[in-house]
């Protein structure tokens, strides 16, 4: 075991970028197996904090803690606990795939993987930060790689997509730089994330400002923030756009890694800092839910861009978490203490956040293994590849069924369990929601027929079939949507001490005060 | 102190008025072929530097019978005047807009503007804050018109001549109000002396106030007084440009805060909140105004600017108005973090203007279609042109973030009474974004991959890189500057 893990996982790529910047930019395999050693120790060292993680532990696990900048109470804090493990293997594991999907890249290759590294370096941080100030400055340098990897390396209306992703993005950031500070004044001058959890409830408890809670004030202040990201409805509007422009490794990113930051820290900060308002928003939340389920199912039925379509499953998908999150209340006296539904809906939100990310990712390389031989994405274009890819074929299968919510696959389970766990209390939304289902089902299957079966496409006789490469990348992600779709007792059993956590802090904390 | 004893405490600023006058003889007698007169002017600097470093730790006291302050608050401003004058000499040495013009009095008269500003920052008497002002004011009107063949300078010297002059007339005025009702040109005086009129001429105050911030708000740029600002930017050669954004705004904001801080509180610095100008005049809400309009008005227009030195006019009216919202609250916490982004902002801004020079010196143009490709002629330029406009936009890890962060921290402190100041200067580091992101997209996003790339030449691409480094260092690690601004924070207003 390595001392200070958690430090290396999150600057690896910074030393891999370091790296890279002394390499000459026409050496550009050098570039790429240098970003591929940094990005795959990473994923060995996430596997080992997998390994040595105590499960039966909901705290928070191989802390570090440094002291800044003193004068602000600033401190470098980093810990996981089964909230953020996995998002830490996640974004490992996606990182290093991406590396390998992107390794076709040929413009100013030196400037994309030193980019990328500084990118994966954003994320790991977010998810490993215990001090408020550390998560925001991690928070912040996502922003700028992705705004140029979008931006220099997208399709035609890359420019336009990247300043779209960056405004909306900001406008975010900046709702939560206010909520965090307002949170440090209000709770003694402190950035600590596990201090605030246990202040931040009697601090603010019958603050009011302007006649309203400071509570729902902060709350909404910080939602605003996590939402652009999930993106949950109204705020959705640059995801499809993002998603489609950016190269493929990006996508890949960007809708396995960069959407779960939303839900992660509306869970981690909002749920755990301001109970008071889970209560008071979790209906909203899960009326959210289902119009990210509905809107994002309809969206993408509409859509003849096979990438789109998947981005617009993107937001449906995230529907089905915000109900699984907004289950958590049912665990309270008031709804009869269900603690098994707010288990069952919160570790459902936790396993799809985690789902999404294996299959949309494996969607998206999928999606641009096939753009790079046709160069279109017109679901309408292809026809009949089945007979001429049939491994892609196959695995496509996996990856739309996947999508679609077929049992026996891990996009499953976790549906499910977001819908038991909500069901109790939230029974019309559910029923619904179910609507949702249906409606992916139809526009994947719809999608896959036309793409797949039926004549071959006169154009493409002579189509290769995916290569090593390719295969090497969406391998990992099909046999974990299968493991966890048979067999997902090892993922739950990572996050259910905290999920429990998690509950008890909603549900005694924001009992015992009032808004 | 009598006038006397006050020499010895004066040393910075004999130093000045040695360099500059060595620096005339010596261009007279030389012809000066070879800019020997920048370097000769850049060493006076230095030495006065030294001087800043030696009387830094003294106790504070007056000088020249209580007409100029010595206190840490104008020691800083004095060391950070200091640095960016060496900073921009260093940088006009390397502009091409200035070759062919004789340069001698150019540099004696930044360093006559320099010891206008040393005079500025520590006056502590209405007749000094008026003299110094007229001492910077003047200096800059002609280094704004310095391009003599240029018709845009020559405008813009102009423009600056009329604007100010006006609003220096104004300011007298407003002076001469103050004067009126209280009888002493002494802060301190007129403080108890305010406080002794106990609210019968209110309404004579709140005139004396206004015509005063006309003054003050023409030394920073604050709307309505910036009308001159774009103009003279756009049109003065880009060092004295840079200048100008930087060490007078600087000056301004420490005379700003100095005199109503004096005039207006007790002096100690920590009023609670009902405190708030012992008159009972709404100033707080006034200057909170201001800031609102100031930098959305900045933000707004430069959203529509193609050439990239009037917008970063129009952003440097914007970041006035940011550092004029901290100042409402009167309290320590807002001045703490006026400084410590008046720091920050002069390392950004210098280093987004020295771009400026490349390019020009480059391209020949300050449009924005002539950054179009730079980052990929120009990698180590456009890399660190990025830095400045992220760091200006405010984003982490950037010394720009760590300035708003304690900004929007000091109004948040002071009570929900300001929240909204916050909201909308949240609002408008979004707005900013957008303009700032303009430069960074024609750098890289616009413009293919060059097998040939072109240097900006050894002294410039140090400066740049020295300037990066600081602000991502800063942006990290910024304890020392925290440190240093807050030993600065004191200054007396009582001592006769």
């Amino acid at each position: 075991m390595v001392a200070n893990i958690l430090s290396w996982i999150v600057w690896l790529p910074i030393v891999g970028l370091t790296a890279i910047l002394f390499i000459p930019r026409e050496k550009k395999d050098v570039i790429k197996i240098i970003a591929a050693i940094a990005t795959g120790l990473q994923l060995w060292m996430a596997v080992m904090l997998w390994l040595n993680f105590d499960s039966g532990s909901g705290t928070f696990q191989f802390t570090e803690r440094l002291s800044w900048i003193p004068s602000f109470n600033i401190s470098y804090a980093l810990g996981v606990d089964g909230l953020s493990l996995p998002m830490v293997i996640l974004t490992a594991l996606l990182s290093f795939i991406a590396i390998f999907v992107s390794w076709n890249t040929e413009k100013a290759t030196k400037g994309y993987f030193a980019l990328f590294l500084l990118l994966d370096t954003g994320m790991m941080g977010v998810f490993v930060s215990l001090d408020f100030f550390l998560f925001y400055v991690f928070w912040e340098v996502m922003l700028l790689p992705m705004y140029f990897l979008i931006g220099m390396w997208g399709g035609p209306q890359k420019e336009y997509a990247a300043i779209k992703f960056f405004l909306y993005t900001l406008v975010g950031s900046v709702t939560m730089l206010i909520a965090i500070l307002a949170l440090y004044f209000t709770c003694g001058n402190t950035f600590d994330m596990i201090l605030l959890m246990e202040r931040a409830p009697q601090a603010l408890d019958g603050v009011f400002w302007w006649g309203m809670a400071a509570i729902k004030i902060i709350w909404v202040l910080l939602f605003i923030g996590f939402a652009i990201k999930v993106p949950v409805f109204p705020f959705h509007t640059w995801l499809p756009l993002a998603h489609v422009e950016a190269p493929t490794a990006i996508s890949v990113i960007l809708a396995g890694v960069l959407l779960k930051l939303g839900l992660y820290g509306m869970l981690r900060v909002n749920y755990t800092m301001l109970p008071d308002a889970v209560f008071w928003f979790a209906g909203s939340l899960a009326i959210l839910g289902l119009i990210n389920v509905i809107w994002g199912a309809l969206c993408a039925m509409a859509q003849k861009d096979l990438k789109k379509l998947v981005a617009y499953s993107s937001i449906n998908h995230m529907g089905y978490a915000l109900i699984g999150m907004a289950a958590v209340i049912a665990a309270s006296g008031a709804n009869g203490q269900d603690y098994t539904a707010a288990q069952a809906g919160l570790s459902g939100a936790v396993f799809q956040m985690f789902n999404h990310g294996t299959i949309s990712a494996m969607l998206f390389i999928l999606v641009g293994v096939i753009y790079e031989r046709t160069h279109h994405r017109d679901i309408d274009g292809f026809g009949g590849l089945a007979k001429q890819m049939p491994i892609y074929a196959g695995i496509s299968m996996v990856a739309f069924f996947g999508g679609l919510g077929l049992p026996g696959l891990s996009g499953f389970v976790s549906e499910f369990l977001c819908f038991i766990g909500a069901f109790p209390i939230f029974k019309v939304v559910v029923i619904i929601s179910t609507i949702g289902i249906l409606l992916n089902a139809a526009y994947f299957l719809s999608a896959y027929k036309r793409i797949f079966f039926g004549e071959l496409n006169t154009k493409y006789t002579d189509l290769p079939e995916i290569n090593g490469r390719e295969l090497f990348t969406v391998i990992p992600l099909v046999v974990i949507t299968l493991f966890f779709g048979i067999y997902p007792k090892p993922f739950l059993d990572i996050i259910r001490e905290t999920v429990t956590v998690l509950i008890d802090q909603v549900v005694l904390i924001g009992n015992i005060t009032g808004m | 102190m009598n006038n006397l004893q006050s020499l010895s405490y004066f040393i910075p600023e004999f130093v000045l008025v040695g360099t500059i006058l060595i620096a005339i003889i010596y261009d007279l007698l030389t012809k000066d072929k070879d800019c020997q007169t920048g370097l000769l002017v850049i060493f006076g600097l230095i030495l006065s530097f030294v001087g800043i470093w030696l009387i830094k730790d003294q106790a504070m006291t007056s000088l020249f019978m209580g007409t100029l302050a010595l206190d840490p608050f104008a020691i800083f401003f004095k060391a950070l005047v200091t640095i960016a004058t060496i900073l921009i000499l260093f940088v006009s040495k390397e502009n091409d807009e200035l070759k062919g013009y004789k340069l001698g009095e150019y540099y004696v008269l930044i360093a006559a503007l320099t010891l206008g500003l040393y005079l500025m920052v520590s006056s502590i008497d209405l007749i000094m804050v008026y003299l110094s002002i007229e001492v910077v004011s003047i200096s800059s009107f002609i280094l704004a018109g310095y391009l003599k063949n240029n018709l845009r300078s020559n405008e813009s010297s102009l423009k600056y001549v009329i604007y100010g002059a006006f609003s220096s007339g104004l300011m007298l005025f407003g002076l001469s109000i103050l004067f009126g009702l209280t009888g002493s040109t002494k802060f301190a005086t007129i403080q108890t002396e305010i406080v002794n009129l106990s609210g019968t001429a209110d309404f004579a105050l709140i005139v004396a106030i206004a015509l005063i911030l006309a003054g003050f708000g023409y030394k920073i740029s604050a709307v309505p007084f910036h009308f001159w600002t774009p103009d003279v930017y756009e049109g003065a050669p880009t060092p004295v440009t840079a200048y100008l954004s930087v060490a007078p705004k600087a000056a301004g904001f420490g005379l700003l805060i100095r005199f109503f801080h004096s005039i207006f509180t007790d002096g100690t610095l920590l009023l609670p909140t009902e405190q708030l100008g012992s008159s009972g005049l709404p100033w707080p809400q006034l200057i909170a105004v201001i800031a609102v309009i100031t930098m959305t008005l900045g933000n707004i227009v430069a959203l529509q600017q193609t050439n990239v030195k009037r917008m970063l006019a129009y952003s440097s009216i914007a970041h006035a108005g940011y550092m004029l919202m901290a100042l409402p609250m009167l309290s320590a916490e807002g001045i703490y973090s006026i400084l410590i982004y008046l720091v920050m902002y002069m390392i950004m801004n210098l280093g987004a203007f020295t771009v400026v020079i490349v390019v020009r010196n480059q391209t020949g143009g300050e449009q924005l279609s002539d950054y179009i490709g730079l980052g990929w002629k120009m990698p180590f330029v456009g890399a660190v042109m990025t830095i400045f406009m992220l760091s200006l936009t405010g984003i982490p890890p950037t010394a720009g973030f760590i300035g708003k962060f304690y900004l929007f921290a000091a109004v948040i402190k002071a009570g929900s009474t300001f929240y909204w100041l916050v909201v909308i200067g949240a609002v408008n580091s979004v707005i900013s974004l957008y303009y700032y992101m303009r430069i960074i997209k024609a750098m890289f996003l616009k413009g293919e991959p060059q097998s040939e790339l072109i240097s900006p030449g050894r002294l410039l691409a140090v400066l740049l890189g020295l300037l990066a480094t600081a602000i991502i260092l800063f942006g990290v690690y910024w304890s020392p500057i925290a440190d240093w601004v807050r030993n600065s924070m004191m200054f007396f207003t009582q001592i006769q």
